[in-house]
């Protein structure tokens, strides 16, 4: 039976690029079924019914949803390349440190760009805290996953591209090369990476993308009552 | 060579539970170690330096963090004795998905005893909404593994004896909006595994009154 892989996502989409990574690197075959989130199609609101969002993997007809649960997903049914190591310790550890990439350092690195004064330069300190542990846990390492990238170099694969971006826009440093010199040589590892290097969104949308969804929060807040 | 298990946790934490339940499910000893988590022992802060917080297993000297992770861990570990996750790729990807969908009713519940007026209103809704939709996933199943206590029941039923403290402070029912729920719970708690590691809703009670207390919530 053919296998039919489809991948719902958008061109910007962080979380997205993860699954789009996972299937190069395992050389999985899909089609991919751009959503505008603003009019989401009946499929999308069929297929992923408790968040409506993307990215959602259809399998043979059937969705998963949740990009680590879509990692995982692939990475049991497609064994070649795999994303994950055997060992258990290992598999926890990797597990750990993507959900430390979402909950914590992606949230404090959103405030940094987002936030403005005050609130920003906390923001920062949060976001200093958070890398400092990626730092340690990368020392050593060429990725996160070792010689190869792995689950964890997917999972934070997005503040390799997102970063540069966020500080081109508000004009911050947030990983600084002295501070955080093996972090900062994993994103240039990871950027460069061939499968990574020829699917990224096109930056100067990014750039405009996220500019236009500053100035808007900067709008919004400045004509709110206090 | 021998195992040794230690278990950093809090009685109250229903994350904490889920990995007694997960331990008691494969049938493993281990020490337990009550935290206080208001004078962080050392040993909490070595084990887990990123979060600082409970439950950590420690395994032969190693730690593992985060309820859910944990939980994979045992099932990973032991994997010939009451298997959580199912082996189809698929039923594990919507085990993986509906737990990760339990973790919202922490922060819910959290908020239904430490506000009041609207902001409570407003988490009572959201929690009403998360345990609806995952009656809804339960179905007409025994459990939400199918035939088998699983992943899923793991990470929800821990939540069932704060049920009692969370509809107190929210002034609602969980059994008339989800009946099918309260009678799956009771179902869970026939297992020595669950009914061993649960805490007596009114000491949850008791100890959310002392929580509201400190906090200054009244």
């Amino acid at each position: 039976m053919g296998e039919e892989v489809k991948l719902f996502r958008t061109w910007s989409s962080s979380f997205a690029l993860r699954i789009v990574w996972a299937l190069k690197i395992k050389g999985i075959e899909y089609e991919t079924v751009f959503e505008d989130l603003s009019n989401k199609s009946p499929l999308l609101l069929q297929y992923n019914p408790v968040h409506k969002k993307v990215p959602i993997l259809v399998h043979n007809g059937k969705p998963i949803a949740e990009s680590f649960v879509i990692l995982e997903y692939i990475d049991e049914t497609w064994k070649q390349a795999p994303l994950l190591l055997e060992d258990p310790y290992e598999r926890a550890k990797a597990r750990f440190w993507a959900k430390f990439g979402d909950d914590k350092v992606l949230t404090s690195v959103w405030n940094v760009f987002i936030k403005q004064g005050k609130e920003q330069e906390e923001a920062l300190v949060a976001a200093t805290e958070n890398l400092k542990f990626l730092e340690e846990e990368m020392k050593g390492k060429k990725f996160f996953g070792g010689e190869r990238i792995g689950y964890v170099d997917l999972a934070l694969g997005f503040l390799a591209n997102l970063i540069s971006i966020f500080e081109e826009i508000i004009g911050l440093k947030i990983v600084d090369e002295e501070k955080f010199p093996s972090l900062y040589s994993w994103m240039q590892d990871f950027a460069e990476a061939p499968i990574i290097r020829d699917n990224w969104p096109p930056r100067d949308k990014m750039i405009v993308k996220f500019q236009a969804l500053l100035d808007a929060t900067i709008a919004s807040s400045s004509s709110s009552s206090k | 060579m021998a195992e040794e298990i230690i278990l950093l946790d809090l009685w109250a934490s229903m994350l904490g539970m889920r990995v007694r339940v997960a331990l008691a499910e494969k049938g493993l000893k281990y020490e337990y170690r009550e935290q206080d988590l208001r004078d962080k022992s050392p040993l909490l802060l070595e084990m887990n330096p990123v979060h600082k917080k409970i439950p950590v297993l420690i395994h032969n000297g190693k730690p593992i963090c985060e309820s859910l992770i944990i939980v994979q861990y045992i099932d990973e570990v032991w994997y010939n004795k009451s298997p959580l996750l199912p082996s189809d790729p698929y039923k594990r990807a919507q085990a993986r998905f509906w737990a990760d969908y339990t973790d919202k009713l922490y922060e819910l519940g959290r908020q239904l005893w430490l506000t009041k007026g609207e902001e409570q209103e407003t988490a009572k809704k959201g929690f009403m909404e998360c345990l609806k939709l995952l009656e809804g996933e339960l179905g007409d199943k025994p459990y939400f593994g199918g035939e088998n206590f699983g992943f899923l029941d793991v990470a929800l039923v821990t939540f069932s004896c704060w049920f009692f403290a969370y509809e107190s402070f929210g002034n609602f029912s969980v059994e008339a909006e989800c009946p099918k729920l309260v009678a799956w719970s009771k179902r869970c708690m026939e297992k020595d595994s669950v009914s061993s590691s649960l805490e007596d809703p009114l000491k949850i009670h008791g100890f959310v009154i002392m929580m509201r207390k400190e906090l200054g919530v009244e």
